[in-house]
């Protein structure tokens, strides 16, 4: 108990996984599985947000001298590098959401559905 | 000395697809003659940054002038300059080839747009090939994978777009498996750079959080370059995309995220914790013995000629694994050396099987009675290329095998040698029947496989009535002759390639 609470942030890291991946993997819908995968990969941009921050931390510029008592001494920093990383996980992650939505709206029009076991029929049949 | 940036592999191609998107709005284009001068660009440097590599040793480039760790590292040391030749080859001759291949057969509404993903993905594969620096490694593999999923969309029949989806999928799990990877080794050490963290990590071996670092970023390649159970996505999507898209799936993505993987195996973690400290290679030697065996049996029970090109893929990619798996020098050698190898083998054939498609609209294996007399020099080319991949003597098949087979005998491991025997037994059938279809079966047959005496009696009949060659265009024609050429070329004078992969094996297996 005291390991889910303490480390909560991890286990919501861990659930969001773990919901993203059965989306992907049960659903036949594939605009689901596109969800399922965007739940996925901001689970673990989370991951890599909740590593970077620290208790009391804050942003990491440096502080004018006349405000340095303000705070304690070193001064916490948040770790700036993660959120960069996701910053640019983010934008990878946006273009594949985009480009999956483009084959999905190709898919449509080229079987006339996104049902994943409808197109394998059609496949089948033609 | 030549004084070359490491950034000029990577940029050029990124600038001259921002270039020809641009040029695209307005009426002047020239976007093939732009692509074809960033591949050849990209390729003179990287013979001179391979040159540069055997002179002085490791050439670490920094990025925006930031010192590592801090700053993003690009580094060529024998194993990247190596493949890095390999690949920038590629990219060229694919390139070339597209330039006639596009217009044709994809269509010429989607020229332009085809120029600007395949100069991305260009980016993306040589990006993956320099870097020092393993976020920077997750983005290239992305920015790599992105492009290509919308060039298999560009396949002409609509399963094209399915298979495409479906390794969207799959492909994305996989990057994000490396992610977590790398979010777990960035925990633990608080750095990225490769050189940094293989300095840190020995502290950290017996660290849990390390082992999960290791499994996700070995399962998350391995799922992208299509290792025997994660294979599922790779028949459809490699057969169904355009012959070049497949030709730069088979012959680059595969090899690159390979090459990755031995990357991280050897040069972040070191080899004593990759060889001793977890069972991966016993995993590898396993799966990659299984890739070859299955990988042999699937292919010669296709009958169409792209789907039979993309499952033979499977078992040449076990064949790179198994030679790490062997973690003998030898067998090191042998694995790096069939990274270039199969580029070359896979890279041609799928050109070849384009080149086919173009030209008489074949499909299947059973159809191709008469292509031999019809495209001499393609199938000429097919049959170079198809020795090279049974693994004949005096072919670059053949070197790579060897290496490999030595290696195994050298770790004692004699099991090895009747898998390789085998699968080239199977790679002799599964080729043999494309070559004796195309050669000695007459147009009269009805079936491909037709007994030989019934086939020796048409013969002489098709012999009659075929005289009409139909050569594919010369912009697709002589990067194939130059793929089955090198095949001979690389095979024959061996020790420049054996020389190379040695010293990359020895830095990668003893870390010097």
């Amino acid at each position: 108990m005291e390991l889910i609470i303490a480390k909560h942030y991890y286990w919501i890291v861990i659930i969001l996984v773990l919901i993203g991946l059965y989306a992907m993997m049960t659903s036949t819908n594939l605009v689901k599985k596109v969800i399922g995968l965007n739940i996925f990969q901001t689970a673990v941009f989370l991951l890599l947000i909740v590593i970077s921050t620290k208790e009391g931390g804050t942003l990491p510029i440096l502080i004018p001298y006349e405000y340095l008592h303000l705070f304690p001494d070193p001064v916490p920093y948040v770790n700036p590098l993660p959120h960069v990383m996701i910053l640019t996980a983010i934008v990878v992650g946006v273009s594949i959401t985009a480009v999956a939505l483009a084959l999905v709206i190709r898919i449509n029009i080229a079987y006339g559905t996104i049902d994943e076991d409808e197109i394998a029929r059609i496949e089948q049949d033609s | 000395m030549i004084s070359v940036p490491v950034s000029l592999v990577v940029v050029v191609p990124m600038c001259a697809s921002l270039l020809i998107a641009v040029l695209g709005l307005t009426k002047y284009r020239c976007h093939w003659h732009i692509s074809i001068v960033a591949t050849f660009v990209s390729f003179i440097a990287s013979l001179a940054l391979l040159y540069n590599t055997l002179q002085i040793g490791r050439i670490s480039y920094w990025l925006g002038g930031w010192e590592p760790p801090w700053g993003i590292e690009y580094v060529i040391d024998y194993y990247s300059g190596f493949v890095l030749v390999a690949i920038t080859l590629v990219s060229l001759l694919t390139t070339v080839y597209a330039a006639t291949y596009v217009k044709r057969e994809v269509g010429e509404s989607r020229d332009l747009s085809f120029a600007i993903l395949n100069m991305l993905m260009v980016t993306g594969l040589h990006g993956i090939i320099v870097t020092g620096d393993l976020f920077n490694l997750y983005i290239f593999l992305e920015i790599t994978s992105i492009a290509a999923y919308s060039l298999i969309g560009a396949g002409k029949k609509k399963g094209a777009l399915v298979a495409s989806f479906n390794y969207l999928i799959l492909g994305t799990i996989g990057a994000i498996f490396v992610l977590i990877g790398v979010a777990y080794l960035y925990m633990i050490t608080g750095t990225l750079n490769m050189a940094d963290l293989r300095a840190i990590l020995p502290v950290h071996y017996d660290s849990k959080v390390v082992f999960a670092a290791f499994a996700f970023i070995t399962v998350g390649l391995a799922i992208k370059f299509a290792l025997f159970p994660l294979h599922t996505w790779l028949l459809s999507a490699h057969s169904l995309a355009p012959a070049v898209v497949c030709s730069v799936l088979a012959a680059s993505i595969l090899k690159v995220t390979a090459y990755a993987l031995i990357r991280v195996m050897f040069t972040v973690f070191e080899a004593g914790f990759t060889l001793e400290v977890i069972p991966a290679t016993e995993i590898l030697l396993v799966m990659s013995i299984i890739a070859i065996i299955v990988g042999g049996i699937l292919t010669a029970a296709q009958t169409n000629l792209k789907r039979m090109l993309a499952c033979s893929s499977l078992g040449q990619m076990g064949y790179i694994v198994l030679g790490v798996a062997i973690a003998d020098q030898m067998a090191m050698t042998g694995s790096i050396l069939h990274l270039l190898n199969h580029s070359l083998m896979k890279g041609g054939l799928f050109l070849i099987a384009g080149a086919i498609i173009h030209k008489v609209r074949i499909y299947d294996i059973a159809d191709m009675k008469g292509v031999g007399r019809k495209m001499p020099l393609t199938m000429a080319a097919f049959t170079i290329i198809g020795l090279s991949m049974v693994g004949v003597p005096l072919t670059v098949g053949f070197v790579s095998k060897w290496h490999i087979a030595v290696g195994a005998l050298k770790a004692g491991m004699w099991y090895i040698i009747p898998v390789i025997v085998a699968s080239s037994l199977l790679t002799a059938f599964y080729f043999g029947r494309v070559i004796r279809n195309a050669y000695f079966a007459s147009e009269g047959s009805d079936q491909g496989s037709s007994s030989k005496a019934h086939d020796h009696a048409h013969n002489q009949h098709g012999d009659r009535n075929s005289e009409s060659r139909s050569e594919a265009p010369p912009g697709m024609v002589i990067p194939i002759l130059i793929f089955a050429g090198l095949c001979i070329i690389l095979g024959t004078a061996a020790f420049i390639p054996v020389s190379i992969a040695e010293k990359a094996a020895i830095m990668l297996l003893e870390g010097t």
